[in-house]
């Protein structure tokens, strides 16, 4: 199993009185409510706690991309993660992802990560992402274009990365005279490729096609849920013809480790409650605007909407496997049940969630870092692990 | 008297219709807004034994599948355009409402040679500039009745309708194609105004005076790019004429009809 810190970097400091007046922080929140001088010191915290999962031992470290909210302050992961570059020498940098349909001109992304491979020395993980629904609200793109979008800005990209160049792109969406980009990526033929999901059928496909065979990462979902969607990657590259390792199976999750069981729900619980109630929250037209997912998804999802839109307590998250939380002997028994369970390569903690503060962030990190992370590579089988479970 | 229900394949793809007074004349062409066509049907029956009705389900509503080639308000347009020529319709009455109001815009700057006249209620398809609009698709469905229709009464009472599972599945496929041709640029095309003075023919451009996606200061945008166009407005009306004061829409479109 490997380990990567990934971080939301919420605008933690939301006057939450004043954001209560909104159905959400997504999109109609108004931004009189971003305090720069408050924003400045959250963009440089979140940096820092990021460099320090390198000098603690994490594989990776991941950023993400999601716009006009106070749940996630990074709408470029371009910016954080080329601030991360310089800062570090031997963490894999994973942007989780990039929001390609979004993009009128993708081929901007084809390069900035090429930047950040070679600046890097080939330490990317590069991440192809949809958006989630809410994007679709705050950029204007058009929803029902989404999938097609995704599929050929993705095309594009690989195209430019692996033909070479100069040659012509004439697609539905996406018309280039000359596609030439300067650099090509450090890695070849280029860096890998994670696709974070919420569990959309026809992403996992996508993901397992032997064409592509990219890792797929399921993000912050009940443990059935994790468990269901992998096993459907797992099935889905069988059908093709090929065997899935661990290692391209990922999962993205909230933990918080402190002294004993009782400190750790006490000391998260307000913080995970802003992160899942107040900052996750929106209506389910700003969720799932009108071609986003499929008709037949979109009946399925709207049945399950309670479950998207209800608040839920630390409790329930925690007895549902949403939220590891409890001493270093509680999360490592959660962990390595879920490891002997599903076999996941990757695990994406999420060491900060909502309004949790700088001191529990850190000590959380190191108590993670520290007490979790070494007996669950010794579990797993260190290095080796993907390949023996294989 | 009932409406007929028929199909023609337009480009390839089969548009369902419904027909009511087939050897009357003149023809009266009717383009829903995004909701559908089924909530106009008892405004349009008002016309029964006066007028030839047609009333299509545009391409991706309704009962009419949505083509692999329906990817704007262009491809609507023109394939409304086909849709007349392969009926032959000629000295048609064409009269859209929201949606349909914009695509009856984009298809008669293209070509109004087969229009007597056009009637365009409440009809999309010019930049709003600072005029503050709705957001159809941020309001849930429920909102969505609530603020179309002036009245609160009206809008309980069509929230209280049973919804069959052809009727909700029909409802989502609808907000579907809304928001393919609509999202972006937000239900307008940049470029239409710069043509709309090749409208020629008799324009009537009725507006809800309460109308709360697209306010009333957006129809006199309209009227005043529209050369000799008339504008009713309709006192106590919502974004939907047809279904909250179908009589007094059916008399406006009666006599603007016998006058042209």
């Amino acid at each position: 199993m490997k380990f990567t810190l990934f971080h939301l970097m919420p605008y933690a400091d939301l006057d939450l009185d004043a954001a209560a007046a909104y159905p959400t922080a997504w999109v109609l929140t108004p931004n009189h409510l971003y305090d720069p001088k408050k924003g400045a010191k959250l963009y440089n915290r979140y940096l820092d706690e990021l460099e320090l999962g390198e000098a603690l031992g994490f594989d990776g470290l991941a950023v993400n991309e999601h716009h006009q909210t106070a749940y996630g302050i990074m709408p470029s992961p371009i910016v954080t993660a080329s601030a991360l570059a310089r800062r570090t020498k031997t963490a894999k940098i994973a942007i989780l992802g990039s929001a390609i349909p979004l993009r009128d001109h993708p081929l901007t992304l084809a390069e900035e990560h090429a930047m950040i491979d070679n600046i890097t020395e080939g330490r990317l993980i590069t991440g192809f992402v949809r958006g989630i629904g809410a994007e679709y609200h705050a950029w204007g793109s058009n929803p029902a274009f989404s999938h097609e979008r995704f599929h050929e800005a993705h095309d594009m990209i690989i195209a430019a990365w692996t033909r070479p160049g100069p040659f012509r792109w004439s697609g539905k969406h996406y018309h280039f005279e000359y596609v030439n980009p300067w650099p090509r990526p450090y890695q070849q033929p280029h860096p890998p490729i994670w696709v974070p999901s919420q569990g959309s059928s026809e992403t996992i496909e996508w993901a397992a096609h032997p064409d592509r065979k990219y890792t797929y990462l399921q993000t912050f979902s009940p443990l059935k849920a994790v468990r269901r969607y992998l096993e459907q990657y797992r099935e889905a590259a069988a059908r093709y013809g090929w065997t899935a390792s661990d290692d391209k199976l990922g999962w993205a999750i909230p933990i918080y480790v402190a002294g004993s069981d009782e400190a750790a729900r006490r000391e998260a619980k307000p913080h995970f409650e802003v992160f899942r109630n107040r900052l996750l929250r929106m209506p389910i037209e700003m969720l799932l605007p009108p071609g986003y997912s499929s008709l037949e998804s979109m009946k399925g999802i709207a049945k399950a909407k309670a479950q998207i839109t209800g608040d839920i307590t630390l409790e329930t998250a925690v007895d549902m496997g949403m939220f590891f939380c409890g001493s270093a002997a509680t999360v490592r028994e959660q962990i390595g049940a879920a490891w002997r369970d599903m076999r996941v390569g990757h695990l994406l903690a999420m060491l900060q969630f909502g309004t949790l503060p700088a001191e529990l962030t850190e000590r959380n990190m190191r108590l993670f870092a520290g007490e979790v992370m070494p007996w669950l590579r010794q579990l797993s089988g260190g290095e080796g692990g993907a390949a023996r479970a294989a | 008297m009932d409406f007929i229900s028929r199909e023609l394949v337009v480009a390839g793809s089969p548009v369902h219709y419904r027909e009511l007074g087939a050897d009357l004349r003149p023809t009266l062409l009717f383009l829903h807004g995004a909701g559908g066509a089924e909530s106009a049907l008892p405004f349009l029956q008002r016309f029964a034994g006066q007028l030839r009705i047609i009333v299509p389900d545009l391409p991706g509503f309704g009962r009419s599948p949505d083509p692999a080639w329906l990817d704007n308000i262009h491809d609507a347009a023109y394939a409304c355009l086909d849709f007349i020529e392969s009926l032959d319709l000629r000295d048609l009455h064409l009269v859209g409402t929201s949606l349909g109001g914009w695509i009856a815009l984009e298809l008669a700057v293209r070509n109004a040679s087969r229009l007597a006249s056009l009637t365009v209620i409440g009809a999309a398809g010019i930049r709003p500039g600072q005029i503050p609009t709705g957001d159809l698709f941020m309001w849930s469905p429920e909102e969505r009745v609530r603020r179309l229709v002036a009245d609160p009464a009206l809008a309980e009472r069509i929230l209280a309708l049973p919804q069959t599972p052809e009727q909700s599945d029909i409802a989502m496929r609808n907000h579907f194609t809304t928001a393919k041709l609509c999202w972006e640029p937000r239900f307008f095309d940049p470029n239409l105004e710069k043509w709309l003075h090749r409208i020629r023919v008799p324009t009537h451009v009725i507006w809800g005076a309460e109308d709360r996606l697209f306010p009333v200061e957006y129809g006199r945008k309209l009227a005043g790019l529209l050369p000799g166009s008339r504008l009713s407005l309709m006192a106590g009306c919502g974004h939907l004429p047809q279904v909250e004061h179908p009589d007094r829409l059916a008399e406006l479109v009666g006599q603007w009809v016998r006058a042209a």
